[in-house]
């Protein structure tokens, strides 16, 4: 127990990185995967055969993979940047965009067909029967499969810690090898950090669920 | 059943041809003397035990490249090798009457005082916690902490080179710590040591750093990728060979084979077959310590 509070700096600068790794990435996976499920449902064969592609490759692919190619193979490519923390929100935002652009989808699907059709017939385009008829109801929908998915990347960006990243996890082993005595106490230190993220993220989820959801 | 026999017969044959081939192409590339043909010792002691026994058992490395890795043919190659077979011949006991033993740094200790082992020599730093349980005889090297960079690197050569730059290590080890708080690397934490070396073949650290001996290892494999920042290493490790706790008259008898190696250019020899083809500089016998 000692050993945590005697770590507290430690847990406090990774508690930052793994808040900044997901809040980063969870707003850069929302805005492309809401792009992908708006292509997915375009008119357009091409937009809609790459959206789908691109979600069955990046969803069906095991994240350290993911985090494998961000890391090591795309510098190997010639793509450099200075710090890993760019690898680890390249892989976190690609992996979770496939996620919620399913989710999003599903929403899309589930407003019925006659808004679009009613929007369409005064005359509306592609674009705003989208932006202002079916996404602010589909997104109502899909709330709280969302939140699950960010906290899912909450948790997910722990795998940084293998690839170079001091955040959370990366700290829990170093300071597991520290004190080798206690690392029972210094993991549940981990967790708990963690859950200071995902338990509000849950609650927000059910706040949310009240207020806006609407269920059909 | 019957099958199965004639199937396992003409793998001992495919077996023993392998060997014999593999025998003869290694064939004078040992470099050990031959043994003391009228090795005699005082009645009672280990040496005498063993000589007349005309049989050790010696604790190696079988993974360590450079310093006891087994190869192909089954047989274990390296520095430490080299070191056992030298006090085995000093033994009167013939290279081929030496029985090798896998250890393991988890294992080291117990594999000595169960007898299972008469003597471990497998990188075996000597510290305090360590002599509370088995003895040490030597050191009979020095190993330490260095930089394994990029083979076309020339602006790094000593620690204090790295200075503000991007350093690999394994996260939360000492040799990490050192790099950070002596010479004032930024630590690139990895999970793994082999984990490091991609990031440093993209150039994205300038350096890995821990044990000399790790780092040789990786050299010995991609030669052309990477070499070590200089021969020097900034901090000590002392390998020791490790024997029973109390058996002080072997401990003594081979402190002084350790230091007639030295002497007769056995010792320089041994390195340079060995470790030296990645450590140019061959290592001076550190003054061993008769505790």
């Amino acid at each position: 127990m000692d050993a945590v509070i005697a770590s507290l700096p430690e847990y406090w600068d990774g508690f930052l990185r793994t808040l900044y790794l997901s809040v980063i990435s969870g707003i850069i996976a929302l805005l492309v995967g809401t792009l992908l499920a708006a292509m997915r449902v375009s008119p357009v064969a091409a937009l809609r055969g790459f959206s789908m592609f691109y979600v069955e490759v990046a969803r069906n692919t095991p994240l350290t993979i993911i985090f494998f190619f961000a890391a090591i193979v795309l510098p190997r490519l010639g793509v450099k940047f200075e710090q890993f923390e760019v690898a680890a929100i390249i892989a976190l935002s690609s992996y979770t965009a496939a996620f919620i652009a399913e989710a999003v989808r599903s929403g899309v699907n589930s407003v019925p067909v006659g808004q679009a059709e009613a929007a369409r017939s005064i005359g509306m385009t592609f674009t705003q029967v989208l932006g202002f008829i079916v996404l602010p109801q589909a997104v109502r929908t899909v709330i709280p499969p969302l939140i699950n998915i960010l906290i899912a990347l909450v948790k997910n960006s722990s795998v940084a810690g293998a690839f170079f990243v001091l955040e959370l996890f990366g700290y829990g082993r170093q300071l597991s090898n520290d004190y080798g005595d206690q690392v029972l106490w210094i993991l549940l230190g981990v967790a708990f950090f963690y859950l200071l993220i995902t338990v509000p993220l849950g609650l927000l989820a059910h706040f949310v669920e009240r207020k806006v959801a609407i269920a059909r | 059943m019957k099958a199965f026999i004639t199937r396992r017969k003409s793998l001992l044959v495919a077996a023993s041809a392998v060997l014999a081939l593999s025998l003869s192409a290694c064939g004078g590339s040992s470099t050990t003397s031959t043994p003391v043909a009228s090795a005699s010792f005082e009645a009672g002691t280990t040496m005498e035990k063993l000589n007349k026994a005309q049989k050790i058992t010696i604790g190696t490395k079988f993974d360590q490249p450079l310093f006891g890795q087994k190869g192909l043919d089954g047989k274990p190659v390296g520095f430490d090798v080299e070191m056992g077979k030298a006090i085995a011949a000093k033994l009167g006991i013939p290279a081929d009457k030496i029985e090798w033993v896998e250890t393991v740094s988890q294992n080291r200790e117990s594999f000595i005082e169960q007898g299972r082992v008469d003597l471990v020599i497998a990188t075996y730093t000597i510290n305090d916690a360590r002599k509370e349980k088995v003895a040490f005889a030597g050191p009979y090297y020095e190993a330490g902490q260095a930089l394994l960079v990029n083979k076309d690197d020339t602006s790094i050569t000593k620690p204090e080179d790295v200075k503000g730059k991007k350093v690999c290590s394994v996260t939360g080890s000492t040799p990490a710590k050192t790099i950070a708080e002596k010479y004032g690397a930024e630590v690139v934490p990895a999970a793994t040591y082999t984990a490091c070396l991609e990031p440093l073949r993209n150039k994205q650290v300038v350096a890995v750093t821990t044990d000399n001996v790790i780092l040789a290892g990786y050299v010995d494999k991609e030669p052309d990728a990477f070499k070590l920042a200089s021969d020097e290493t900034f901090t000590k490790e002392p390998y020791g060979i490790g024997l029973k706790k109390d058996d002080t008259v072997f401990r003594n008898w081979i402190n002084d084979q350790l230091e007639a190696f030295q002497k007769d250019g056995e010792y320089k020899k041994a390195w340079e077959a060995t470790a030296g083809k990645v450590i140019k500089t061959t290592p001076e016998l550190p003054a061993v310590n008769r505790y």
